[in-house]
């Protein structure tokens, strides 16, 4: 393989796509060799996801765009003909049939046949073989419909390999993956390299392409920024490329929680679902951001699901400012005062049609709304203009659809909905998952300056580096109990990531 | 290279607010090529030659008739777009205006009280919509289930109202709102067009109708948004309800008799045709009550339009059914990128 090294299999050369009078890439100059683990970075906006659909057919670059394969001109006029090409691209939401088997998967649109029937025989050994050098623990007789996302990740990565696929495309693979199951992932993209796949791997999260890739490319505004090797490869200058300047004010965190924690703003007692909650007890103080750290599936989000209403709680008692609440729906929490960003803003929090205006008045036009129900639609555009200013929200307009904004513009929107509502308690369920750099510093600011307005904030993350630079105390949760706490008082642990993980992980040992 | 990007795909992105009006005038086009088309064919047959003048689609009188066909489709349509918006489906329209229609004309026959048909059919439709509503709200049954169920249940009760009969009433006291006009316009028109209107406020300026258009773009989110989605459900499919109910009274006004059987029979498949002619989306969240006016206008048309022509009873069915399926194909492949219906 020693001959392959270096030769690019993929070549962009000045490649730009213009929608109307936007330019959403210009003249991007790229190449993807084979046998590498090329890393694609930018914000989001930054021309990343028109890279991608340029790629895989679905949109056509402008004229003068130049795209050759192996020392050859092509056309990439379609999705069939970037297969064809051995381009396979594996989108953030899977694509497979649930209600078919792996093997019926991986072959969907060119099954094998004998005759007029499927040859369901040649199927299932021509997908246990790629399974196999996968190292998948699923059959290819498995419906799609029991396995976890992780394994449905691996049956699109067979489906790629099956077919032949010379460059892998990977956006943002790991987003909701565990620790281990990323592990896994990572040592099959290493094999796949070492087979002489080209992959271009997608991601926000640097310590991944730190990790992982050969290369790292970085787009901005539209634009090639450039391309680091191996050796030159480090956060600091990576992040610098992206937002195009420097890191220092990343994490803000200016509010003084610790010298004068204010009084309990929400008293969460005895809190349990009978299920996945043991009756879990705690406090966040007026001004505080009290991180709640845990690995995925410790109960974190279904605890706040039920401090918000959300699911009926079995036991336990809520009080916001020493008056009990017990909120039995969404709503009733919200007139409590507590709000609650969920982690999933696309399934659950936005109406994706609707516009930027309309999403963010949607907790408060009743508390607006002039007699007899009728909308008030100065204030409500009073509102929109405010939020769009404080939050820094990038829209073409109020009345812009808000399924076409950025991720980080999104959760922007669904943060403004909770504010509206003048919340004392603010339950943020990872509020930067798939939002850029830029929109995250803005976040955390954003966290900042409401804790220094005396609101009360818990952040349910799981990105340690996060829960560390932004919280005054965090509470660990372990398989639906609440196992520890580090930093507040003092003479407590100090909140580094170790001592999280030390008790976020130790299950076992305590077990024992 | 080709372009899977529509150039209306493209509009959207640049300018969001002229798309929403392009979508929400949907089938204008559609409705005025269509007219346009009936005024020289009706010509055509009436000639043997292409002559503007002697076509008799476009006279005040014929249009005046389509309108006042078009009424009671529209009010119905009006209802079925709300429920249609939540993503629900009322297939129950039919009957319960039967059923509406027979209480409008027994309680018509109450001496001196018969102005009390109308509130009667109105109370009626309102009460067996919101036994929809409730089925749906609080038993999470699908829509469209439990509304086949009240569309065979509520068919029979119609019938039972009249003891299978139908019911008279030559001095309807309410007739005037089936025959009569006022300034020159007729009452089902103007019923019909106040419906569409009253629509178009609550959906659009006040806070109730933003939920429904919440609750059907997604449902989760307006839970925790704080939206009490169940009364959402009860009040849309009250209103279909209702206004079915005001259907019933137009048509036992227009002619002075109901029959629990034979009327508004297949009354909901034109409903929903109208909606989504007007573009819409079945799965809810997106549509306008503007366009649901210009869908029945359609319909109706059509109907009158092949008759006017000479078309055979046979072939109209034929040829509507086929335009509804061309009308939103065409409508599909102009807005695809972001067509839902």
């Amino acid at each position: 393989m020693s001959t392959d090294q270096n030769r690019p299999f993929l070549e962009m050369r000045n490649v730009s796509k213009t929608f109307g009078r936007v330019r959403a890439l210009t003249s991007v100059s790229l190449d993807i060799r084979v046998g590498e683990i090329h890393a694609l970075m930018g914000e989001n906006g930054a021309g990343k996801s028109t890279l991608m659909k340029i790629l895989s057919g679905a949109i056509a670059p402008d004229e003068g765009s130049e795209i050759v394969i192996e020392g050859r001109r092509v056309a990439i006029n379609g999705p069939m003909a970037a297969k064809q090409l051995g381009i396979a691209i594996i989108y953030q939401e899977l694509t497979l049939a649930p209600n078919l088997s792996v093997a019926e998967n991986i072959y969907l649109g060119r099954e094998p046949s004998r005759g007029a029937l499927i040859d369901r025989k040649a199927m299932v050994a021509g997908v246990e073989s790629v399974l196999q050098r996968l190292g998948a623990n699923f059959a290819a007789r498995d419906k799609v419909a029991g396995l976890s996302i992780a394994e449905r990740q691996l049956v699109e990565i067979a489906r790629a390999v099956h077919a032949r696929s010379r460059v892998l495309i990977m956006d943002e693979p790991t987003t909701t993956l565990s620790e281990r199951e990323t592990e896994r992932l990572f040592a099959l993209v290493r094999q796949l390299k070492q087979e002489g796949l080209a992959i271009v791997y997608i991601s926000h999260r640097m310590k991944e392409v730190y990790e992982l890739s050969d290369r790292v490319s970085v787009l901005r505004d539209g634009a090639y920024v450039g391309t680091l090797g191996r050796d030159a490869i480090n956060p600091a200058a990576v992040v610098r490329m992206m937002v195009g300047r420097d890191l220092s004010s990343f994490y803000k965190k200016e509010h003084n929680a610790h010298g004068s924690r204010g009084r309990p703003i929400l008293s969460v007692r005895d809190v349990s679902d009978g299920r996945r909650v043991e009756p879990c007890s705690f406090d966040i103080h007026e001004g505080e951001v009290l991180g709640i750290a845990g690995l995925v599936g410790a109960g974190r989000t279904e605890l706040a699901r039920l401090i918000f209403g959300a699911d009926p709680k079995i036991t336990g008692a809520i009080a916001v400012d020493g008056r009990d609440v017990n909120p039995r729906s969404p709503k009733d929490a919200i007139e409590a005062g507590i709000a609650y960003l969920t982690e999933d803003r696309k399934l659950l929090g936005l109406m994706l049609d609707m516009s930027v205006s309309e999403n963010i008045n949607l907790g408060v036009m009743s508390r607006d709304a002039l007699a007899g129900g009728v909308l008030n639609r100065a204030k409500g555009r009073k509102r929109t203009a405010e939020a769009i200013e404080a939050t820094g929200i990038r829209t073409a307009s109020p009345d812009a659809p808000v399924g076409g904004l950025s991720g980080g513009n999104q959760q922007k929107v669904l943060l403004s909905r909770l504010l509206e509502t003048r919340p004392r308690v603010l339950i943020l369920d990872e509020p930067t998952r798939g939002v850029d750099i830029g929109a995250k510093s803005e976040i955390y600011r954003l966290i900042d300056r409401l804790a220094r307005e005396g609101v009360g904030v818990a952040v349910i993350s799981s990105e340690l580096p996060e829960i560390v630079g932004i919280c005054d105390r965090v509470i660990v949760m372990r398989e639906g109990r609440i196992a520890g706490e580090v930093g507040g008082a003092a003479g407590a642990e100090q909140i580094t990531q170790e001592n999280i993980m030390a008790i976020a992980t130790s299950a076992a040992k305590e077990a024992a | 290279m080709t372009s899977t990007h529509s150039s209306a795909a493209e509009a959207k992105r640049r300018n969001p607010a002229l798309a929403g009006n392009l979508r929400g005038l949907g089938m204008l086009p559609a409705l005025v090529l269509i007219a346009i088309l009936f005024q020289i064919l009706s010509g055509y047959v009436e000639t043997g030659g292409l002559s503007w003048a002697d076509g008799r689609f476009m006279s005040w009188n014929n249009l005046s008739i389509v309108t006042q066909q078009a009424s009671i489709n529209t009010v119905l349509a009006a209802g079925m777009t709300f429920v249609i918006l939540t993503g629900g489906i009322d297939l129950s329209v039919g009957s319960v205006l039967a059923a509406s229609a027979m209480l409008a004309m027994i309680a018509s026959l109450i001496p001196g009280w018969g102005m009390l048909g109308v509130l009667v059919a109105l109370i009626g439709g309102g009460a067996l919509g919101l036994i929809n509503g409730a089925l749906i709200a609080f038993l999470r049954l699908p829509p469209f289930i439990v509304t086949l169920g009240t569309m065979t249940s509520v068919r029979g009760l119609a019938r039972l109202f009249g003891h299978d009969n139908t019911i008279f009433n030559a001095d309807l006291p309410f007739a005037f709102l089936g025959n009569g006009a006022l300034f020159g316009v007729p009452w089902l028109v103007i019923i019909a067009l106040a419906t569409v209107v009253v629509s178009w406020v609550i959906l659009r300026r006040t806070v109730l109708g933003m939920r429904v258009y919440a609750v059907g773009g997604n449902p989760e989110a307006a839970r925790l948004a704080g939206v009490k989605v169940w009364s959402i459900s009860l009040f849309v499919y009250g209103m279909s309800g209702l206004l079915a109910g005001l259907g019933g009274a137009m048509s036992a006004a227009k002619l002075y008799a109901a029959n629990g059987l034979q009327v508004g029979q297949s009354y909901e498949l034109d409903a929903i045709a109208a909606v989504i002619l007007g573009g819409t989306s079945f799965v809810g969240g997106i549509g306008s009550i503007w366009g649901t006016l210009v869908g029945a206008l359609i319909i109706a048309v059509l109907s009158n339009g092949l008759i006017l022509t000479g078309v055979s009873d046979i072939w109209q069915f034929i040829i509507k059914g086929l335009v509804i399926i061309g009308a939103v194909a065409l409508d599909r492949l102009r807005t695809s990128g972001n067509a839902r219906t």
